[in-house]
């Protein structure tokens, strides 16, 4: 009898958790999410503080029930978010362990966050081993989902070789018959990865435009610059790549547009829109300038009413612009809503997180720049157009501007499924649809 | 030649820069035998009062020129204050303790020097370039320079004359000499050793308050932005021989050139060059190239 018994445990077991994986969760008041963005340290200001104001603001606006239609249902699956703020400075063993914290003490329901390449890729592991949704918005490494599929790790937003790659075809575009470039990049994976981008992308695009055998690799938050310029002045190519995004971005515009550099090169920043509007009129013209997607200034303009609804209530309440980080972690926020709400409706109740994860792969939304499509890393990497302008300055209302924007499609500047970043663009991109 | 002028020029702005925030470092180490990690909170604090005020001033219409005086002001009230204040509040209890407490001690009011910072400033970066935009740029070389990082060639040698002209030829300097050679003695002959550590360390806190206040302009004054600083300052003061003016000035000039040698020719090796020196000097001469020396006790 008693093998009996235990097999019909076993049985009843099985089919009672197979049941109750398909049943929705208990209903929950709250829903409890760590957002992690940087608080202090060099990148606060031009990434951190904008990712933490536009997170913040589309919670309260989601909440409250005040977001534009379509998204306008008050709440996460009718839950409130009640988000925690994590600082991301300090390194990435201080994130790793603030992660687990976060997961394993204050027992988050997800995490929203990561700007730095460092942050994420150090997280990514140990968000699959603690089984918890974590979406991240701004990391640009692509090694996220090129080291191996992953079941419980999103990211909102496209890469580095979306980066390089348009930043190649603005080149094409704007500048084809430069003779040579060179590039101004910080010393960690980041920065050699992103020229390593865009030099196999310029030999695709523009193998008439040669690359210079000495472009600078200064290290990460070094904030003096002046050899640097000194050999970038020197070499004669006149194109500068740049990934600089943080206070490095803003001490290097300061100390080379006092020694004339931006009139006689034409410095091409991947990120570096974030600093525009902190510099103001301290920043030069005539520089060209990305944000990874449909964000900030490109966009400033753009009259959809999701953008309009952001660009307005952000001014209102922080009294500034948003940047590209601040559409970046919105985007999240309001990623993980859809999801949660398409999954409540899927099992008519409160979703669990198995759920939340279904709905959100492969997810297409509209989001405040433009439409976002998961359609890369097994449908949790976003794909999205990059763009690229040049700055300018509006002397009517005293703001810059960017003139001369071009959006790439996603499927012209990323790497297909299943292809590596490097692969794809040393086999010359096949598959490019531009 | 061109190149090789451009080293050079480049070389001499860097060691400016380094000797500068390097000198208050090893002061105050060679006169109280304390490794002051505090000195990176001097610095930031220097950078954090030369940018609000500078800021606050550019909008209130007062002309460019003002913020040299806001950067000499800003490094003298910074230093003074902060160094009173640490000497008498932290320092006085320990100096009869082991070296290492104290140099815990300013590790721990180096991370309140920080936490203040971002209590009182908030974590947005500051910026200060308008004394850099008023005095423009001028063509050396073949390239364009910004006239502001030439003058830290003026600002770093008058902190060296200046070190140089207080310890050799003043009472205070005699003094000074007196107490590095050795303390006790000094104490036995009368000299007032408590007074002269408390000038010493406001001396050392003013000048890394104004290596803060000087660069401020030149980037963006952001939280945490002192921290590389003290690493720095630390590589220069072990290559010269800790403890010594000249030390500094010949540890800042090798790392500067070598380091505008790197990134012109070898941008791979720029991390690493500093460490390098430090470690090729540790190696022949353990104690730093210019090291005082000691008088020996039995």
């Amino acid at each position: 009898m008693k093998p009996n018994l235990l097999k019909l445990a076993c049985v009843f077991g099985l089919a009672a958790s197979t049941a109750l994986n398909a049943l929705p969760a208990a209903a929950k008041e709250e829903f409890k999410v760590g957002i992690v963005t940087f608080l202090s340290g060099p990148a606060a200001g031009p990434f951190g503080v904008p990712g933490h104001q536009g997170a913040e603001l589309v919670i309260e606006a989601i909440n409250a029930g005040e977001l534009p239609a379509p998204y306008n249902t008050p709440g996460f699956a009718g839950a409130r978010l009640a988000p925690i703020f994590v600082d991301e400075a300090g390194g990435n063993t201080k994130q790793v362990a603030e992660y687990r914290n976060l997961v394993q003490k204050q027992g988050v329901d997800a995490v929203i966050g990561y700007i730095s390449s460092g942050s994420c890729l150090s997280v990514a592991p140990v968000a699959e081993e603690l089984k918890t949704l974590t979406i991240i918005p701004v990391c640009g490494s692509p090694r996220l989902f090129e080291e191996g599929g992953k079941e419980y790790v999103f990211r909102t937003t496209g890469h580095a070789v979306g980066d390089g790659v348009a930043a190649a075809l603005y080149v094409r575009d704007k500048f084809g018959d430069a003779p040579a470039y060179t590039g101004i990049n910080q010393n960690y994976a980041w920065g050699q990865d992103s020229y390593k981008f865009f030099d196999l992308a310029m030999e695709t695009i523009n193998p008439d435009t040669k690359a210079s055998d000495n472009p600078q690799f200064p290290k990460l938050f070094a904030g003096q610059f002046g050899t640097e310029i000194s050999t970038l002045s020197l070499d004669k190519a006149p194109l500068v790549h740049s990934s600089f995004w943080d206070g490095d971005m803003e001490a290097f515009v300061l100390q080379a547009n006092v020694r004339g550099f931006f009139r006689q090169k034409t410095f091409i920043s991947t990120l570096g829109a974030s600093a525009v509007d902190r510099l103001g009129k301290g920043f030069p013209e005539g520089v060209v300038i990305g944000t990874r997607g449909e964000y900030g200034l490109l966009v400033r303009d753009m009259d959809s009413p999701l953008n309009r609804w952001f660009v307005d209530h952000y001014k209102e309440k922080y009294g500034e612009y948003p940047l590209g980080p601040s559409y970046q972690y919105a985007q999240s926020i309001l990623a993980l809503k859809i999801a949660m709400d398409k999954a409540a409706e899927a099992v008519g109740g409160f979703p669990g997180q198995a759920q939340i994860i279904d709905a959100l792969t492969g997810l297409e939304w509209d989001s405040f720049g433009g439409r976002i499509s998961m359609t890369l890393g097994g449908g949790h990497q976003a794909v999205h157009p990059v763009g690229y302008g040049i700055t300018g300055w509006n002397k009517d209302s005293g703001e810059p501007v960017a003139t001369d924007v071009v959006f790439y499609p996603a499927n012209c500047i990323m790497p297909p499924e299943g292809q590596t970043g490097i692969e794809w663009l040393e086999a010359g991109m096949p598959g490019a649809s531009c | 030649m061109q190149l090789l002028f451009t080293i050079l020029l480049d070389g001499l702005v860097y060691a400016s820069y380094l000797f500068i925030v390097a000198a208050g470092l090893t002061i105050i180490f060679g006169v109280m035998k304390i490794l002051n990690v505090a000195h990176g909170g001097f610095y930031a604090w220097g950078a954090y009062t030369a940018a609000y005020f500078i800021g606050s001033a550019s909008e209130m219409g007062f002309p460019d020129w003002f913020g040299f005086l806001i950067i000499a002001g800003s490094a003298l009230a910074v230093g003074i204050v902060l160094g009173l204040l640490i000497e008498r509040i932290v320092l006085r209890r320990l100096y009869d303790h082991e070296e290492i407490l104290i140099v815990l001690a300013t590790f721990g009011v180096f991370l309140i020097l920080e936490d203040l910072i971002l209590l009182i400033f908030g974590v947005n970066p500051y910026f200060a370039y308008q004394p850099m935009v008023a005095l423009g740029s001028v063509e050396v070389g073949g390239i364009f320079r910004d006239v502001y990082s030439l003058t830290l060639f003026g600002v770093a040698l008058s902190v060296a004359a200046g070190s140089w002209w207080m310890l050799t030829r003043t009472r205070w300097g005699k003094l000074i000499t007196a107490v590095i050679h050795d303390r006790e003695m000094a104490l036995i002959v009368g000299i007032n050793v408590r007074r002269l550590f408390v000038v010493t360390f406001c001396a050392g806190a003013v000048l890394g308050a104004l290596g803060g206040a000087y660069i401020a302009p030149t980037v963006s004054v952001a939280p945490g932005f002192a921290v590389d600083v003290i690493v720095l300052s630390f590589a220069v003061v072990v290559i010269g021989g800790m403890g010594s003016i000249p030390g500094a000035l010949i540890g800042a000039l090798l790392v500067g050139l070598l380091r505008a040698l790197a990134v012109h020719k070898l941008p791979e090796l720029e991390l690493f060059v500093i460490f390098l020196v430090m470690s090729a000097v540790l190696i022949v001469r353990p104690e730093g190239l210019f090291a005082p020396a000691k008088a020996r006790k039995i």
